[in-house]
This record gives C-alpha cells, structure tokens and sequence, in this order.
C-alpha cells in the first residue's frame, strides 16, 4: 500500500439558498482555495474526481458544465461518482494505489435548495415497488427513528441532546456551519413532532455549498504541506437497497466498514460521523463501538450543515483540519449515503507527530 | 434456480413492464454571468464575458474560463454580426417543435468572440447557408423584449463577402475567403 494523505481542505460557507451563483460560481472559489493553500494549479494534479447528481440540480450533465471551474483544458484525467463526494476520494485513493499518479484532486457541491429536496431524494429508492409511494427521504429517517424508539436502542432524549449540542458545537468551532445557536436539548423536546417522532431539530438543514480536497502520496504529500493528514486505512460497504430487508435499527455496513477499516475505537480520540438525523449519529456511535464519552462532530457535523453529497467529503475535510493544527492525532471520518444510513464509508485519519 | 410460487400465484400473467411517473419542479438560478447576459438582452445588447488571463470571450458566458478554472470577469459587448461556423438543415419533426420544415440550426462566432452560440437561421433557403457565411441577429422589437435568447429571433445572412473557417471550426480570418483555406 502507498501512504496517501491528504494535504489540503476548503469548503464554502454553507447556506439555505445560494441564489446569486449558478453551481460552478458556487464551486469555484472553493476548488481555487484548495489549490491555492499548497500553491499548485490544476496542471499539477494527476487525477481527478466529484461527486454530484444532476438530480438535485434538475438539469442533465450538470456535473460536466460545473468541470469548467477548475480549467479542464488542456485535457485532464478525470472522473466522477453520483455518490457524495467522499466516494470520489476513495476513487481518488484507489488511483494514488495504483501508483498512475501522485497527487489527485476530489471535490463535491449541491444546491440541496432547487427542488423540493426530501421528494428529489425519494428517487433514490427502487423505482419498482417503494419509489411510486414517494416516501421521501425525512420519512425514510423517520421509519429508522422510530423502529429504533421502539427497539430501546435510541431514547428521544438522546437525540435531542445530539441536536442540541450538534448546533452549540457549530456556534463554537464552525465559522462554515449553517445553523449555529445554543438551544438545549429540553427546548428540542418541547418541540411538536415534525415528521413521524422527529422533531424538527432532529433533521438536518437544507444546504447549498461545496468542498475540495486535494490528495497526495508519500513524499510529493510532505512536499506539498507541513502537516500532511494520512489515510491509514479507508473502507467502504452496503447495505440491501430494499427497506424491507434490513433492521433499520443496526447499521451493518458501518460496523464492517469501521472494521476493514482498521478501526480501534480506545485508539481513537475524535470522530467525525456523517449523521443527518439525530438518530442516525446513535445508530453508528453503536454499531461502530464509540465509546460514551468520545469527542464525536467538533464541527457540528451534518446537523449543522447537509449540502446532499458534500456533507460526507466535508467530514474527511474537518477531521483533517482538526488533525493538522493538532486538535486531535487519529480520527475517523464516515460518510453515508443512500436512504436510511444505507452505504457507509469509514476513514482513520492521522497525523505525522 | 426453480421458483416455486405458491399455488394462488401458479397462472398469474407476469407483469413484464410498469410505468412510475415521475415529476419534479425545481428553481434554475441562472448566476451571475447568465444573469449578466440575460440583462444585456433586455437592453438590446449582446454582453460576452473574457478570460483575464487568456482574454477568450464567452457569449453567454457560464461564468468560468475553462482553459483557466476562473471567474470570466471582463464583460465584453459584441456588436451581433457574426460568422456561420457549422450548421445543419433539419427535415424531421421531433416532439413539441413549431417550426415549419425544413429549417436550419446554426452555430454563430459572433465578431470579437472565441466561443459559439447556437441560433436559427432563417431568410435564406437552406440550399444557399454555407459554413463561412456571414450573418446577422434579428431582434424582437423593443417593447417585447425578455431576458431570454428568443428575443433575438433568429440570424439572417448578411450581405458580405465569407470569413474563412478552419477545420476544427473556428474562424481564422473574418475577411473574405483566402484559396486553399487556412490562415
Ligand atoms: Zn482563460
């Protein structure tokens, strides 16, 4: 295996709507700044990789007009996933494995706001018996939460302290986080339910934005930053599309992922899960064994800022950050995809000291 | 495999097909470079946009140079006289279109612009558009204007002598036609 490492992160600051900016404005000074923090241009980059789906921008190759923001003429290696873009930096991993290239660039956007987004998400279920019911993606979460109520494996409570300390965990470390405010969790329970027993609080945002970053192997990485951020090991796995045959209250996917992985949750000492629903952070905190007491989304996590597709790559991101200015030595960064917690992608991340 | 399908099920026609519809309504944010263009439109003007670093002008501009990854940020009016580099004559009806067969679609390199637009061209049967033509925008009147491309309705030829275009497309001189081709 070559060392991969990550050695440069940058995200846009996350918002409801952007209205002012088409997706590749949106994209494009993010994509610059990742570049511009090693000070390298697209001309270095061996390979390159984003994830995005042309569903939620409602307009075909969506994804090859936004390609014009990094200058992709000349022609460049290049390639793209209809998954999150934390994906597309495992596409990007496998590459740098294969010894092609040295560095690769990953990015992904949405604008989460151009439709109606919890329907354009109800797509994404099989189009033969569930799709027709256009059970949208808050009522997939919804079904989740409340089999795991009545399982005993989740408490409200629990989930309303995760929404509640998601958002103060913004206000206080995320500066690129959407919502950011103090409200207990007693004030969470006080709500009236939303969808199903969710309340509102326990749903994420809907969140335009974008994120990049830039991947490199063994020394050309050391060249490029001080503080390169290794990919010690990196896995991905899913669960059966039908609803209907999984235990929506175990993530089985997460559990294998974390495990090929190589995570060993004591060697842990901060995580960053990709965790729409405040159920959902339960869930994988249980089948990916974090202890009770781990520091778990300094940065708010995807309660605190959901761009569809980004939110996954941005936790690879901040782990990352938090790791190079010396927060924290080995993280993990998990992303999922896919109704219900269904595909999930595990990261151990650590520094050089 | 065998399936064994329980005794109700044994003669039940196979579905072989189903049809789930689907509808979803979204909100196109044009941007900042569309929107740009389209305002230029309203007021009569053809707004292109350049490149600071290679000064290529894109008309509509999407908002990024995509030899250079950056914002194309000079705005640049075209006067709205330009070059027939490709076209093709349509004699087939597709779904949903008004127009009276056949009919020529063209691709424009308006004068002072690196990039194409595509429009209709019409007052000219399609046995006389050649590639090298010039031609020349035909405005809605003033008053029904909208931020849209139809408020140009379409090119027409212009009486000048052709501009020479190069193999790959692209006009390599605007003045007339030199033998043998390119520059
Ligand atoms: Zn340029």
């Amino acid at each position: 295996m070559r060392d991969v490492a990550i050695v440069s992160f940058a995200q846009s600051h996350h918002r409801r709507a952007v209205e002012d900016l088409n997706e590749v404005e949106m994209l494009m000074p993010v994509t610059r700044e990742a570049l511009d923090n090693i000070g390298i241009g697209i001309g270095d980059i061996g390979f390159t990789c984003s994830g995005s789906t042309d569903y939620l921008a409602g307009n075909a190759f969506s994804f090859v007009s936004t390609l014009d923001g990094i200058g992709p003429w000349p022609p460049i290696s290049e390639s793209h996933v209809e998954m999150d873009g934390a994906w597309a930096l495992y596409e990007a991993w496998v590459k740098l494995q294969t010894g092609a290239v040295d560095t690769a660039f990953v990015y992904s956007y949405s604008k989460s706001s151009s439709g109606d987004l919890a329907m354009v998400m109800s797509r994404q279920l099989d189009p033969y018996a569930v799709g027709p019911l256009w059970l949208d993606s808050v009522g997939c979460a919804a079904l989740a939460a409340s089999a795991a109520l009545d399982a005993g494996v989740v408490t409200r409570e629990a989930m309303a302290e995760v929404a509640a300390r998601s958002r103060r965990d913004a206000l206080a470390n995320n500066e690129y986080a959407q919502l950011r405010f103090d409200r207990t969790a007693a004030a969470v329970l006080a709500e009236p339910d939303h969808v199903g027993l969710l309340h509102r609080s326990d749903c994420p945002p809907i969140s335009d934005g974008a994120a990049a970053i830039v991947l490199a192997a063994g020394d050309r990485a050391r060249e490029l930053c001080d503080n390169p951020v290794w990919i010690r090991g990196i896995d991905h796995r899913i669960d059966p599309m039908a609803l209907g045959y999984r235990d929506l209250t175990d993530v089985p996917s997460a559990r294998l992922a974390a495990s090929r992985a190589g995570v060993v949750p004591a060697e842990i000492d901060a995580w960053e899960l990709h965790a729409p629903f405040s159920h959902d952070e339960l869930l994988l905190r249980r089948a990916m064994g974090v202890p009770d007491d781990a520091v778990v989304n300094r940065s708010g996590g995807a309660l605190a800022a959901n761009p569809m597709l980004t939110a996954g790559l941005i936790r690879i991101g901040e782990a990352s950050w938090q790791i190079s200015s010396g927060e924290s030595e080995r993280m993990v960064a998990h992303a999922t995809q896919g109704p219900a917690l269904q595909q999930n992608l595990v990261a151990v991340l650590e520094g050089d000291r | 495999m065998t399936l064994v399908l329980p005794e109700s099920l044994r003669d039940v026609e196979a579905v072989t097909r189903v049809a789930t519809p689907a509808r979803l309504e979204y909100d196109f944010t044009a941007g900042r470079a569309t929107t740009t263009f389209l305002r230029g439109i309203l007021e009569h003007k053809i707004l292109g946009e350049a490149c600071p670093i290679c000064h290529k002008v894109y008309v509509p501009s999407r908002g990024a140079c995509p030899s250079h990854g950056v914002p194309t940020s000079e705005i640049v009016e075209l006067a709205g006289p330009g070059v027939l580099v490709s076209y093709c004559v349509v004699n087939v009806a597709f779904h949903g279109s008004v127009m009276e067969l056949p009919y020529v679609g063209g691709l424009i390199q308006l004068e002072g612009a690196d990039m194409f637009l595509m429009h209709l061209i019409q007052e000219a049967s399609p046995d006389e558009v050649r590639i090298g033509q010039w031609v020349e925008p035909v405005w809605r009147d003033d008053a029904d204007l909208e931020a849209t491309l139809e408020s140009i309705r379409y090119f027409r030829p212009l009486d000048r002598p052709d501009a020479t275009v190069d193999e790959a497309g692209h006009v390599v001189s605007w003045g007339p036609a030199t033998r043998g081709g390119a520059a």
